[in-house]
């Protein structure tokens, strides 16, 4: 954890995600961006990637952009190489001369355009090593399109595409962890977080990822309220327990050693987690126990695997 | 200063693309244009170029990856075939609409469908209304000649549209021949720098790009696009006319052979136009009043110009290198008999499609097309519009 950080001076840095964007109230995604931003230094410029997305539509709408920086969208599965392109722009541009002054890379997927139809050009990225940081705002389902299923989408959740039924429960796969395979790539530095707090974890987590050389992944939990089907007021409680429960924990792996960013003093049960969301409403209901069994085992599970990485003994 | 060389349709390609040192080039390999990136990154290797070469994980990733860095205010270059062609149709619509003088090396190939690595037109036909100028050559020395004034032609203020310079697999990729190379400051001096006036990078004026465009803006931008190629042409011929001057080759929209009186003419791209000036030869020796079109360029399309210079021909057959299973003829059928309506009187005109998956096609083919047609401009029978050629009965 970074000591110098200060909430209050950060959140008087200038904006660089404005507001009057159309995102919806208490969506995750915008409050991933405008933390993420955050950390850059105010000197820097930045060329900012988006895959086709919730955030893209509601944040580019000709002829209007929320964001102060240079921006670049191409297409749902295009971010990394996009990205990519535009860093090696920038390489031989610098190289004869032709720009002065540091500009950093970050690109911004949804889980659909990151774990499922960009993953190609994600890995692709991070494999050639470019100097440019990806992060994805996970809400666990393709929102955008109308809360279809995705591979990061958790075992037995509600979405349009793994509805629950008289025969299924909702979705029959356990989530994806992305987390875990960009870090396999050994890129110098990759990251889960989400907001807590004063956000301290997504600013330190976020700065490392845009001012460490080489590729880097911020993996941030954003959760949506249509979708996951709670108030929006809820967002930072939904988040909190989250990582209390250890169903997303915070950990990074910089230049390949594990870290655990937090841990905590008593692990919630799943059900605290899961019981403030809609979409997984039909676990609650007489006879369903064994769902909620079915996670906290898995949630177990993972989190112990993430300890033994960490190389932590609680 | 011109000077000679022995080179393939594909080192010639690559040649071009190390002396004019783009800024960046994104590409992955498929066969037969696989030796474009090959040859690069070994210029690269040896410190010949100032370039940053990507080898991207898909040709998805490549024409990403070209929008990127095009977009940011480098000159971006790739090279692909067949399939790598299809796989980028997505970023292909986004790189026109974008307007971003992406140059794309396409070696031409047959579609995968059963897969074949053979020639023909069906991947750069398939992706004919992505908003690309498309450019074709019949040999070596024209694709050579055409990469040096793709930028030219594409990066124009009026014009700002990705470009593809075609050629065909194999028989010109693969080929070796006698070419006149213009040494490198001539080539340099001739392509000029490239100078965006809005990019990514610029300092002092952020820019976005790729919006939601909703319904009240998006047809606006299309109509512009639109505008934009019509530009092109004046512009390809003006680059044309620049490119005479340095290397006394001539260029047009497309070329005219034994046109001037000819009767019976053809309409075709590419390389079989070699194949088919031989046969007008004989033909012409023989009494023939035979003539042919060889397009060069593609899109835009140069309707009013082919009308004139097919206005006086009493037959012709137009040949598709592609297939559109229209069930009616291939696209250049299509456009090339739609740009003679308006004459009075029009040319009688049938469509082949041959030369699918590299099948071969000979002076005698062409001999066969001529006969035929100087039986409809005798006023026999037009007979089926729609035929392919060079297929086992």
């Amino acid at each position: 954890m970074e000591r110098t950080y200060h909430f209050k001076h950060t959140l008087e840095k200038k904006e660089r995600f404005a507001p009057g964007h159309r995102l919806c109230a208490g969506c995750g995604a915008g409050i991933a961006v405008r933390g993420v931003l955050r950390a850059l230094r105010e000197e820097d410029r930045a060329v900012v990637g988006n895959a086709t997305g919730c955030l893209e539509v509601s944040s580019f709408l000709y002829p209007y952009t929320a964001y102060e920086d240079s921006y670049i969208h191409t297409a749902f599965e295009s971010a990394g190489a996009s990205l990519s392109g535009v860093e090696a722009a920038y390489n031989a541009l610098k190289r004869k001369g032709k720009i002065d002054g540091t500009v950093k890379f970050i690109t911004f997927g949804g889980d659909g355009g990151t774990y499922d139809i960009g993953f190609q050009s994600l890995s692709g990225a991070m494999e050639r090593g470019h100097d440019l940081t990806y992060v994805c705002y996970d809400n666990e389902a393709y929102m955008n399109t109308g809360i279809q299923r995705s591979s990061s989408t958790p075992r037995f959740a509600r979405a349009t595409t793994s509805p629950v039924g008289t025969a299924v429960p909702g979705k029959s796969q356990n989530k994806k962890n992305l987390t875990d395979i960009i870090a396999a790539h050994n890129v110098p530095y990759v990251a889960q977080t989400t907001f807590i707090g004063n956000f301290r974890d997504l600013y330190t987590k976020a700065k490392k990822a845009i001012y460490t050389p080489g590729p880097s992944f911020l993996n941030v939990m954003a959760p949506c309220p249509r979708g996951w089907e709670y108030p929006t007021e809820k967002l930072p409680e939904i988040c909190r327990l989250a990582v209390e429960t250890c169903v997303w924990p915070l950990f990074e792996v910089e230049n390949g050693v594990w870290r655990l960013s937090y841990a905590p003093k008593k692990k919630l049960p799943v059900e605290d987690y899961l019981k403030m969301q809609g979409r997984f409403r039909h676990m609650f209901k007489p006879g369903n126990e064994w769902m909620i069994e079915a996670v906290q085992q898995s949630v177990d599970e993972n989190w112990d695997k993430l300890l033994n990485k960490c190389n932590t003994n609680l | 200063m011109n000077y000679n060389e022995r080179l393939s349709g594909n080192e010639a390609i690559a040649f071009a693309m190390k002396q004019i040192d783009p800024d960046v080039m994104a590409a992955f390999p498929i066969t037969p244009s696989t030796e474009i990136p090959q040859y690069f990154a070994q210029y690269v290797a040896d410190g010949e170029v100032n370039t940053e070469f990507v080898p991207v994980e898909s040709e998805h990733s490549s024409m990403s990856a070209c929008i990127g860095a095009e977009a940011a205010g480098a000159r971006a270059v790739t090279a692909t075939s067949s399939c790598g062609l299809a796989l980028m149709y997505e970023m292909m619509y986004v790189a026109a609409s974008s307007r971003l003088p992406i140059t794309l090396a396409c070696v031409n190939r047959a579609l995968t469908g059963p897969i074949n690595i053979n020639n023909d037109h069906s991947d750069s036909m398939g992706i004919r209304d992505a908003g690309w100028i498309q450019i074709y050559a019949e040999n070596n020395q024209e694709a050579y000649d055409n990469f040096l004034q793709a930028m030219p032609i594409g990066e124009h203020p009026d014009v700002r549209l990705p470009v593809m310079i075609c050629q065909d697999g194999f028989i010109t990729s693969h080929a070796l021949e006698n070419i006149t190379l213009l040494d490198t400051e001539s080539v340099k001096q001739f392509v000029g720098e490239y100078n965006p006036e809005n990019y990514l990078l610029k300092k002092e004026n952020p820019l976005a790009i790729g919006p939601y465009d909703l319904g009240c803006h998006y047809m606006e931008h299309k109509v512009q696009q639109a505008e934009a190629m019509k530009h092109a042409k004046a512009r390809i011929l003006e680059v044309a006319a620049e490119f005479e001057k340095v290397t006394g080759r001539k260029y047009g929209l497309f070329e005219e052979y034994q046109m001037e009186d000819a009767d019976l003419a053809l309409v075709l791209i590419g390389s079989s136009a070699g194949t088919a000036k031989a046969a007008v030869d004989r033909l012409r020796k023989e009494g023939v009043k035979a003539g042919l079109i060889k397009l060069r360029v593609f899109r835009p399309f140069p309707a009013e110009e082919l009308a004139q210079a097919l206005k006086h021909v009493k037959a012709l057959a137009i040949l598709d290198k592609a297939e559109s299973f229209s069930a009616h003829g291939g696209p250049l059928f299509s456009e090339v008999r739609a740009a003679l309506y308006d004459l009075e009187p029009r040319p009688r005109t049938v469509g082949y499609v041959y030369g699918l998956g590299g099948r071969d096609v000979t002076p005698a083919h062409f001999r066969a097309i001529y006969a035929r047609l100087a039986d409809i401009a005798a006023g026999g029978d037009l007979g089926p519009v729609y035929t392919h050629m060079g297929q086992r009965e």
